[in-house]
This record gives structure tokens, sequence and C-alpha cells, in this order.
């Protein structure tokens, strides 16, 4: 943003209302691309509230018993069965990655392309492990028996719901692996400083794209955590 | 800044701080406007053919191109509702109109009259073609994100028309989907055509939020030098509040849609209760057909306003500038739409009184929905009042406006009934609902499509349309439609169900019957009469009297583009600056009868505008 005007602007509830009454943006100084991703991550939350409130509502209405989470989802260690314990490496991966991730923004804004590039390349293997491990997950379950139409320890939307959302999740956490394969390639090869323009929009590169990357992963693991409170400790 | 000043009238005695302001000398300080935020927009403009007209990233061609594909399912949802009034009024005439292609038909015809060509219209067509131009921005912010919008559009487009040729044919659930029967063997398209039916609006939903992206931060983030939001036509008023209740309200739809193909497809039983079928119980089990109703309904009431909010900020425009008057309280008019659209998201299970509910349920539902009333009719005394005693030029545009109003009045009022649970549960699956919507949702937006296309063709094409040719096309359009849904409402009362393929000896025949082949003769009627409009647009885009710039003397920014019909990257050299609202109309003391928003307060000091 080239105009002096907007380093001096009010804070607070009368800063707001005087930046939604004035012309141009209502946002004042925030990049297109950054409230676009803010709107998008608004209506997908939207789409995993749908998921989630079916989830709820398919869980308390079935006729059949709900299986017991801390046993289905347990993993074996020395004939042990521990439970918890895949989902808490998942977790702790996929929020390691968010930090990761949010380092990576920091770097890049400091034009550090090294260091940006290494940590946006660590973020991607970090998620990288996370759907690796949810593969490892879903084919120990599909081979006790559970399927999205049947499930051998209870209800039947058991196998139906963890699939489909734990799928929609992985989805958008594959998708966010993608995008981050090639902007550590981007960041190494100095598109942003060059800002070189892209091959499909034409459009110019800029650091602001990391950011907002960054928002969207930490959009995903901020679901991930209400998937977890959901499925795994109720 | 010092835009009610006025040296004449108020000399010496006036006290206000602006005195100061603009007594301090020249004339560039009243016109001041804060500097440029935002760089210019990097645009990417097309060379060859297929960048320019075809994979184009100009948001005026994307928006034709939406208009011209959104008619195109249009009419194919016309003939379908031919077809479907051609069996109603004149039973087995049509030996090809089997039952299962009725409800065929019935299903397609709503949802593509719904989905594909209103919302369609409404977002893709004029909100594309005018969000850029009416605040002043060069293009959409996100040019190539909107181009692959459209092609989504497109795509769901061809899957939802290829699903008439797969084997079954296409669904015929009715639009409402509702499952167990959707998915079910018995129902028409119950494979094929329901799992293309769900894809295609999968698609749609995609495509849509690409372009719900661009239209909500383009009016957000790009608007130009003293395009406040206040100062915005109510116009993108409409379309930017509609815009925001698409993208809150179709991921309720996604998510249906994607539960109920796994229903499909593998098995699943999230919708689907115990079923005994032929004698033989099916695999499914547990499931709740209600929770579809709920997700389908929390986008489905959104959806009717998705689909009157850009209606009723368009007509709001129109009659203000046919009219030559400023639209009356217009900040009443901002936030009863914002209101109307919040509401909007609390009054869904009023679809669902008799889907046997918790009756608790109902009470709150209908409150709500009576709530809703309060801004509406709001809007309706205002464009009223915008009327009262104006400066009326009765062209075919205003002629199209006080038939909308009409009309939606009328299909208010019976929303009213429908409201009440008391009223309701009777009325329920009757043909006065299907009056009621069709009049709210149906011919009042398409009253507005039609005044609005025949004002703004003109700066799309350059060229008039013929006022002669509108007139009759108006008058078949208003008058056919009202014989078409008048009697409807008389259908309901007397309790004709709709849905029915055939009434075969009830005793509801001897009374219907005669009504019934009215209305479908009617229905014949208004449909060919379309031929005149098409006609019209066909031959004017020839031959048609050259418009030249701002025909019609409006105000706001789409009209005051250097070039007619307005160029890649619409301003020319520099964005224009704007000094006040779009709706300074026979201002007391200015010299024409109207002001645009580019003419700074400087050059009309004598005019008694509003602040603004």
């Amino acid at each position: 943003m080239s105009d002096n005007s907007l380093k001096n602007l009010p804070g607070g509830f009368k800063g707001m209302s005087q930046d939604m009454g004035s012309d141009q943006t209502a946002f004042k100084g925030v990049q297109w691309g950054k409230v676009m991703m803010w709107i998008f991550l608004l209506s997908d939350t939207f789409i995993f509230s749908c998921f989630l409130i079916s989830y709820m509502k398919g869980r308390t209405s079935t006729v059949v018993d709900w299986p017991n989470t801390s046993e289905v989802f347990s993993l074996h260690v020395n004939g042990v069965a521990v439970p918890l314990l895949l989902i808490a490496i998942m977790t702790f991966v996929l929020i390691t990655s968010s930090g990761t991730m949010a380092l990576a923004v920091k770097y890049g804004y400091e034009k550090n392309r090294k260091m940006c590039g290494w940590l946006i390349l660590a973020t991607a293997i970090g998620g990288l492990t996370f759907v690796g491990m949810q593969a490892f997950e879903w084919s120990k379950l599909i081979h006790e028996g559970v399927r999205p139409w049947e499930n051998p320890f209870g209800a039947k939307q058991f196998g139906s719901f963890f699939f489909m959302i734990t799928g929609f999740h992985g989805t958008h956490v594959s998708i966010g692996v993608i995008f981050l394969f090639i902007y550590s390639r981007k960041v190494f090869r100095g598109d942003f400083d060059k800002g070189k323009r892209g091959f499909f929009t034409s459009m110019k590169s800029d650091y602001v794209a990391i950011e907002i990357l960054g928002l969207y992963w930490h959009f995903v693991d901020l679901v991930w955590v209400f998937i977890f409170a959901f499925f795994y400790l109720w | 800044m010092s835009d009610e000043y006025n040296q004449k009238n108020t000399p010496i005695k006036a006290q206000s701080s602006e005195i100061t302001s603009s007594s301090s000398g020249s004339s560039k300080d009243i016109d001041y406007v804060r500097p440029a935020e935002l760089p210019e927009q990097d645009l990417y403009h097309g060379h060859s053919f297929i960048t320019k007209w075809i994979f184009c990233q100009d948001a005026k061609v994307i928006g034709v191109q939406y208009f011209l594909t959104a008619v195109f399912t249009g009419i194919v949802g016309l003939v379908l509702s031919w077809l479907m009034r051609l069996q109603l009024g004149f039973p087995e005439l049509v030996p090809f109109i089997t039952a299962e292609h009725y409800y065929q038909f019935v299903t397609m015809h709503g949802m593509i009259m719904v989905v594909y060509f209103l919302t369609a219209l409404f977002l893709g067509g004029f909100g594309n073609y005018l969000i850029p131009l009416m605040v002043g921005a060069r293009d959409m912010v996100f040019p190539y994100v909107n181009m692959v919008s459209f092609w989504m559009f497109f795509i769901a487009v061809c899957v939802l028309m290829a699903s008439f040729f797969v084997p079954g044919g296409p669904t015929g659930a009715g639009w409402t989907l509702y499952p167990p029967q959707a998915i079910l063997p018995g129902t028409p398209g119950s494979n094929m055509g329901i799992i293309l039916m769900l894809v295609s609006l999968s698609l749609f939903v995609i495509g849509f939020t690409m372009g719900g992206l661009n239209y909500l931060i383009t009016i957000l983030q790009a608007r130009t030098r003293g395009m406040t939001l206040m100062r915005m036509p109510l116009t993108i008023w409409g379309i930017f509040t509609a815009t925001a209740l698409a993208m809150l309200a179709f991921p309720a739809l996604l998510v249906s849609c994607i539960m109920m193909t796994l229903d499909k497809m593998l098995g699943t039983s999230f919708f689907m209760p115990t079923i005994v079928q032929a004698g033989e119980v099916l695999s499914y089990g547990g499931g709740s057909p209600v929770l579809f109703q709920h997700l389908f309904w929390f986008f489905g009431h959104p959806e009717v306003y998705i689909v009157a909010l850009p209606a009723f900020g368009i007509v709001s425009d129109l009659i203000s500038v046919h009219a030559r008057k400023n639209i009356f309280g217009y900040r009443m008019m901002v936030w009863a739409i914002v209101g109307i659209g919040a509401l909007s998201f609390f009054v869904w299970a009023h679809h669902m009184y008799v889907s046997g509910m918790n009756p608790w349920f109902g009470f709150f539902f209908a409150t709500t929905t009576l709530i809703i009333a309060v801004p509406t009719a709001l809007k309706v005394y205002n464009w009223i009042i915008t009327l009262f005693r104006a400066n009326i030029r009765m062209n075919t545009v205003m002629l199209f406006c006080l038939g909308f109003i009409v009309t939606f009045v009328n299909g208010g009022i019976t929303g009213i009934f429908l409201g009440n649970v008391a009223v309701d549960i009777p009325l329920s699956d009757t043909y006065f609902v299907i009056a009621h919507f069709h009049m709210v949702m149906g011919i009042a937006p398409l009253m507005v499509i039609m005044g609005a296309v025949y004002h703004w063709f003109p700066l799309v094409t350059g060229r008039m349309l013929s006022e002669k040719l509108g007139k009759w096309h108006f008058w078949f359009t208003f008058l056919g439609a009202y014989s078409i849904y008048f009697p409807m409402h008389y259908l309901g009362f007397i309790g004709v169900p709709r849905r029915y393929f055939e009434m075969y000896d009830s005793p509801y025949v001897t009374s219907a019957i005669g009504m019934n082949e009215f209305i479908t003769v009617a229905a014949l009627i208004v449909g060919f009469s379309q031929l005149i409009f098409i006609y019209n647009i066909v031959v004017s885009l020839s031959i048609g009297k050259p418009a030249g710039k701002n025909p019609w003397k409006a105000n706001s920014l789409e009209w005051l583009t250097p070039e007619v019909p307005p160029a890649h990257g619409n301003w020319g050299e520099k964005l224009p600056v704007i000094h006040r609202w779009p709706y300074d109309f026979n201002v007391p003391g200015a010299k024409e009868d109207y002001i645009t928003q580019t003419t700074p307060p400087s050059e009309v000091i004598s005019a008694e505008v509003e602040k603004t």
C-alpha cells in the first residue's frame, strides 16, 4: 500500500465503523487475496459445521449403540491397547506444521528466501505425514471390517460419518500439501522476489500469497481440532 | 464536505462548520475526495478470439456468457412447464407424457428455474456485468477465477442437461429431492438421473463460490474514490447481500448433495431409515430423512432471498431512474435488504411444518417468518412513496417495475397465510403454495429481469429495444402470468393437491377441470409471447435505435464510461471520482433533472442535494 494516510487510522470499534463508512476499501490495507481467503474460510466453516452437526444428529438418533471410540481408535503396542496414540501423534504433527507455517510467513515478509522455503517444505512434509498416518488409520479400520455402509462394532453410521468427514478434511490437507510443495518451489526459485507472473492467472506474485496459504493451513488445523474432539474424545 | 451548502438560500446565518471549509476559497476544497489507496489494477488483455470471447477474463463478457447460458436453461425450464400444464389441463392428450415423465418435468423445471436460471442470471449475469461498472472498478478483483467460475457453471449445466439422455432419464423426485424416495427404485431417474443432478449441483456450488468471492471482494475492496458503501446503488446492495447469503447457504446444499451421493453410490445410511421394499428389507437403516430436509431448507430458504434481494435492489434503481425521483428512504432500503438477508437464515423450517417435527419448532419458525414481513413491507411502502407525485415515465421499464410491485405484494400476502402453522397445514401441498411461490419468486423476479433487460440493453449493445414491442411483451406477460397463477389460489382453496399427475375421478375434477384448461392455455400463450421479447432483442441488436451515451439520463456510474458499450478496463485512462449517491433526480436548484455521481459539488453549487 503506497498511501501513508493508512498509517494513522483509529483502532477499535470507532475505527471499524469509520473504515466501513469510508470509500474504496472496507478493510484498510488488506490485500484482495487475503479478504478472499477469509471469506472463503467462513464459507468452508459452514461446510464443516453442516458435516459435524449432521454427525451429531446421526450419532444421537441412531438405534444401534455407537462403538466405544477409545477401543476402536486404539493402537496395539507390544500387545497393550493404547487409546488415542495414533491420533495424538497425528494431531501433534499437524499442530507443529502450523507453527512452521507461521514462521515461514514471518521469514517470507523478511524476504529471507532460504528460511522461508525450507519452512514451507517442512510444513508440507508435516502435512504429508498427517495424510500418511490417516491413510494408515483408514486401512487399519478397513482391515477390521469397518466400511462406509457397515460397522462390526456398532452403528453403521459410525463408518459413514468417519470416512466422509475425515476424508473431506484429508482432501483439504492434501490440497494444502500440493500447494505447499508448489509454493516452496516458487520461493526457492525466487518468484516472489521478482514478482513473476502466475502461469494461469498472469498476475504478479507477492509474498502475501504465503500468508494467504498460511491462513488456509491454520484453518485446516483448527477444523482438525474440532473433528478430533467430536470423533475421538466424545 | 459541504454538498448541501447553498449560497442562495442560506446566507450568513448558517453556522455549521462546513461554511468555513467552503468559504475558505477555491472550489477545489468542496470537491475534495480522499486520494487513491490502491494501485491501478493489473489486467490481462486478451488478444485472440478465444481469450477475448470464450475464455474471457472481462467481467462484462462473463456476465453476458452467464446471462445467455442461464436464459438457455430457462427456456428448457419453460418448455418443461408447458408439458406439465398440457397434462394437467388436458390429461392424456399427449401420450408421450406419462406419470414418470411428468415427475421428471416437475423436478427439472423447479431445479432449473430456481438454481440454474434465476440465481445464475441475477448473480452471475447482472452481478458480473454491473458490479465493476457500478462501483467504479476496472474489473472483478480476480478475473481469472471469475472466468473459471463461469466455466464451472457451464459444466454444471451440461451435466444437468446430460441427465435427460441417460438410461432412466432425469430424476423425478421433486425439486426438493427428498430422500429416501429420491434414490430408491420406483422414483423415475433414481439411478443415473439423481447422481447427475447431485453432481451438477455440487459443481454449481463450487463454481458459484468462485464467482461469489469475486463479487463480495470487488464490492468491499475495489470501489473507486468517493464511493462509500452508502453511495452504492441499491442494485449493488441487493447483489452483495444475496451473494453473502449464497456463500453461507450453499455449503448446506453441498453437504446434503455429498451425503446423498454417498447414500446412493456407497450404500451409507445418512438419510435412510430402515426400509421394506416389495417385502424385502433393504440394507439401509438408522438414518434420518428429516436431517436432509433441515439441510436442504437451510439452503433452500436463503435461496429464495438470493433470488429476491437482487430483484429488490434492481427494481429500486429502475423505479428511481424512470420516475425521476430519489429512492425514498435509501438507508432504510439498505438496512431492510441486510435485515431480510440475516433473518432468512432463521426461517427455514417453515417449509417443514408437515414433516412431523416438534410443534414448538413450528411456533418459533412461524414467528421469525412473520417478522420478515416487516422489512419487506417497508420496502414496498418505499417503492410506492418513491412513485408518489413523481415524474413517472410510463415506458416499458416502468411498466415492468409496476408489474413487479403488484405481483410481489400479491405473493407476499399469500406468504403471510402460509407462514402461520395453522393455516399452512390445510394449504400445504396444494396449488395455493404453487401460486404463492410462483408469484413471489417466479413472476416478481422475472418482471425485474425483463425490466432490467429493457433498461440495460442500451448499455450492453449500444442500441435501444423497441418500446412498442416491449409494451406488447409486458401486457402479454403480466396479464398472462396473472391468468395462470391467480386461479391457482382458488384451486388450492378447494384442495387440489400439487404434484399429482392426474385427478382421475376425484371430487375436485368438476370445478377444477375448466380452470385447469384455462390455465394451460394461458401458460402456452405467455410462453409463446416471450418470442416477442426474443425477436425484439435479436432485431434491435442490428437495427435498434442507437442509444448514445446515457439514454435514460441516469446518475449511476455504469452509464458514465468513456465508451458505450464500455470497453475492457471500463474507464479509459482515469478512474471516475464519486461525489454523491446515484439518486440526485429533480434536485431543486439544479439546471437539469439529474446530477450524475461524478459531478463535483462546485458544478452544482446552487442545487439543494442530499448529503450522502
